[in-house]
């Protein structure tokens, strides 16, 4: 075991990963000789060469029809798109080339190829580096959609989505690179060395596509969330005194319905939290789910702590982060209702 | 207020409409045998004019001459011939077919058969082709059974696309031809990562685009030549100039600048311009292209000059948007009766072969037409169970989708 960042571990990760297959290659904008902006790729193009990990052109839409491309011919593509927020010249080859293909030619092409980006926000990227575009995905069928919240977490799905044998689409909550973040922005970092889940076995390992974690067990309540609200849900939790079950999703598609059903059907109480925006974001797909699952154990109103329906902002960043202190108000009202 | 004046729009149009007297005088035609033929390895910049002219091989009078000239021996040309004569009797039949009711959508190639038939001729097995949907060619110039093209087209229980695709949108892997997409162009960076596979591999697989002249406008088409050109990609990018994009004529795509291979010069890829409708001048460029790309050269752009002479599809009526008589005024004739005449001339074939041949493909066609209409047609309802819709959205159906199929009834 080594103490690892999240970058670290996703590092480690895709080390392990062309180590074990040289059909993985690694390439997106800045990622072959600097290693990649947020360095996710470091070392890599001097340990495996650069025809397995290489810069790209600042062309998304390029950069994931090659790789489809790549996938069809039989290699395992694993792309960076340098910020989420840069991904949408390439939704039509995620959408309609990617998450299509193994069903529109009757099995005869695949395409096993990862997208990573980071996602979310709190680092002051304003509107074009802090977007959580998950639903966009979850929204189309073919493809999955997978996000960590720490880095043990980051590597064993990472490796976990770059043997999948369907596309994956993986996100990375910047925030949570260097460390946990709850939502205090006025207090000190917290650095992963400091955090149980920082700490990382060096040697390969997987975390299975479509499974929870329940980070707090807890019976008054359900909190589902993922990436960076898993930590804003426990500073909620200890802050409101409330005993809240914790669930980081970790895989929002496919995903883990049996655990979330099993909590709120406990506790009866359900908050979602994401980052994302509301109308039509993953918590309404979550909140649907728990009403037809839940329905006769719920005590009260499922309730939905997000984003709010406006491009991020820069100056307002911490008005439009969900906060504890937004999420916990919204806990106490559940608990009263 | 501006020292200017006020800024007017230009919107390009075609000169000829329908009614009008087609006229493709401004359509520079070199004579067949006048473009060099350069070495393979030739700088680009060396070589700039041949995305300007027309290369072409089969002369008026029948005879092939210059330097392109390509060294088929007397089997292969028959062989040719017949492919295209395949591919067009195959278009008529399923053409009407449509007609008939037994399928949703058809897409012909008349007039363009030369083009996929011979591109095919020089590929080797294992190279892959990332084509649009109107380069059957490249099956019917394998042998591809047409009795599952025709299953593919009526979604019958033996389509090998499970009823899942449109009509023509054939997929087949072992047949080096990508899964169409009806999206445009997003299979153009598509080959080239495909070679770049093959060449991070060190595998002597090549692949090969396939764009339509107005696809060229997509980003996708510049995504490709970005990446082509920066990893000197084996590739080889074709683009079909038919001059038509459904009713939209290639001003738009292109505006008035240039040539549709001329977009190679940007990026520093050496560009082809070709007759398209000349079976031999095809073969030859596409050989010189592969050449390349297996030697390591990189990638080429070539512009195949032809002609939609039917409409865009089933769903379109050309005769709204151009002269009737646009495609008998088309210059560069018809490819299965130039190759034709030009094999009658050398002394290979005959007008009673031609027709004999003819008749023989007919009923060719016929049989496999009636084999899978005995399997079922999209009209007669043999086509997949719907249960069937939910496999391969994941190779692993994720209980989501279990639930959903048992909701369906399945």
């Amino acid at each position: 075991m080594a103490a690892m960042t999240m970058i670290e571990a996703i590092q480690n990760a895709h080390d392990n990963a062309m180590q074990r297959d040289e059909r993985v290659v690694v390439y997106g904008e800045d990622v072959g000789f600097f290693g990649g902006v947020f360095r996710c790729t470091a070392g890599l193009q001097d340990k495996y060469g650069a025809s397995r990990c290489f810069d790209a052109p600042i062309n998304e839409s390029g950069i994931v029809g090659t790789a489809i491309g790549m996938a069809a011919y039989g290699l395992r593509p694993c792309i960076e798109i340098q910020f989420s927020d840069y991904v949408y010249p390439a939704y039509d080859q995620i959408v309609s080339e990617a998450a299509r293909l193994r069903h529109r030619s009757g099995g005869d092409f695949t395409c096993p190829l990862v997208i990573r980006m980071p996602v979310g926000g709190g680092i002051f990227g304003g509107q074009t580096h802090s977007q959580s575009p998950e639903a966009v995905f979850t929204q189309v069928c073919g493809i999955k959609t997978v996000m960590p919240s720490n880095p043990h977490d980051a590597k064993g799905l990472l490796i976990a989505a770059i043997e999948d044998p369907d596309p994956v689409i993986f996100m990375e909550p910047k925030r949570l690179y260097n460390g946990p973040f709850d939502g205090h922005h006025e207090k000190p970092v917290v650095p992963w060395r400091d955090h149980e889940l920082g700490d990382v076995p060096e040697d390969y390992y997987t975390t299975a596509l479509g499974t929870a974690a329940i980070r707090r067990p807890g019976n008054d309540l359900t909190i589902l969330s993922y990436g960076t609200m898993v930590y804003v849900a426990e500073a909620a939790t200890a802050e409101t005194g409330i005993d809240a079950e914790i669930i980081d999703l970790r895989s929002l598609l496919p995903l883990d319905l049996d655990t979330i059903v099993a909590s709120v059907t406990k506790t009866g109480r359900c908050v979602i939290v994401h980052e994302a925006t509301r109308t039509s974001g993953f918590g309404a797909e979550l909140c649907t789910l728990v009403q037809e699952e839940c329905f006769y154990s719920l005590e009260a109103p499922v309730a939905r702590v997000t984003g709010w329906d406006t491009p991020y902002p820069h100056a307002q960043e911490w008005d439009y982060f969900p906060s504890p202190e937004r999420l916990g108000r919204k806990m106490r009202e559940v608990m009263e209702a | 207020m501006s020292d200017y004046p006020p800024l007017s729009f230009r919107v390009p149009a075609p000169e000829i409409r329908p009614g009008d007297t087609p006229d493709f005088s401004g359509v520079t035609i070199p004579p067949a045998g006048a473009v060099r033929r350069p070495a393979v390895d030739s700088d680009p910049e060396s070589i700039r004019d041949l995305a300007f002219t027309i290369i072409r091989v089969m002369s008026r009078d029948g005879d092939a001459v210059g330097e392109w000239v390509p060294e088929l021996d007397e089997q292969s040309l028959l062989t040719g011939l017949r492919h295209m004569m395949r591919l067009r009797a195959f278009d008529a039949r399923m053409l009407m077919a449509q007609r008939q009711g037994k399928t949703s959508f058809y897409m012909q190639h008349l007039g363009e058969e030369a083009i996929s038939c011979a591109f095919q001729t020089a590929l080797e097995p294992g190279d892959m082709n990332f084509p649009t949907y109107r380069q059957a060619g490249l099956l019917i110039a394998q042998d591809y059974p047409m009795f599952l093209m025709m299953c593919q087209i009526y979604s019958n229980e033996k389509d090998p696309n499970h009823g899942r695709q449109l009509p023509i949108m054939y997929s087949s892997k072992a047949h080096g031809f990508f899964s169409i997409s009806g999206n445009l162009a997003t299979q153009y960076p598509q080959a080239v990562g495909w070679a770049m596979a093959s060449a991070i591999s060190r595998d002597t697989k090549i692949a090969a685009g396939w764009v339509g002249d107005g696809s060229t406008a997509e980003s996708d088409f510049h995504a490709a030549m970005v990446f082509a050109s920066t990893y000197k990609a084996p590739v080889v990018l074709n683009i079909v100039n038919n001059q038509w994009a459904i009713s939209t004529f290639q001003g738009i795509a292109k505006g008035d600048a240039g040539t549709f291979a001329a977009r190679g010069h940007g990026f520093g890829i050496p560009a082809l311009r070709v007759d398209g409708n000349d079976y031999l001048a095809v073969y030859a460029v596409a050989r010189w292209a592969a050449e390349r790309a297996r030697l390591n050269l990189g990638p080429t752009l070539i512009e195949y000059v032809t002609y939609r002479a039917g409409g865009h599809s089933t769903s379109d009526d050309p005769s709204a948007y151009r002269p009737k008589e646009e495609g008998d005024a088309w210059p560069l004739g018809d490819p299965i009766v130039r190759f034709k005449n030009y094999l009658i001339k050398q002394g290979h074939w005959s007008e009673e072969r031609h027709a004999q041949t003819e008749a023989e493909i007919a009923d060719e066609v016929l049989s496999a037409q009636k084999e899978a209409e005995q399997v079922g047609t999209l009209s007669s309802g043999n086509t997949p169970s719907a249960r069937d819709m939910f496999e391969d959205v994941f190779e692993e159906m994720p209980p989501h989708l279990v639930k959903q199929r048992q909701e369906a009834g399945y």
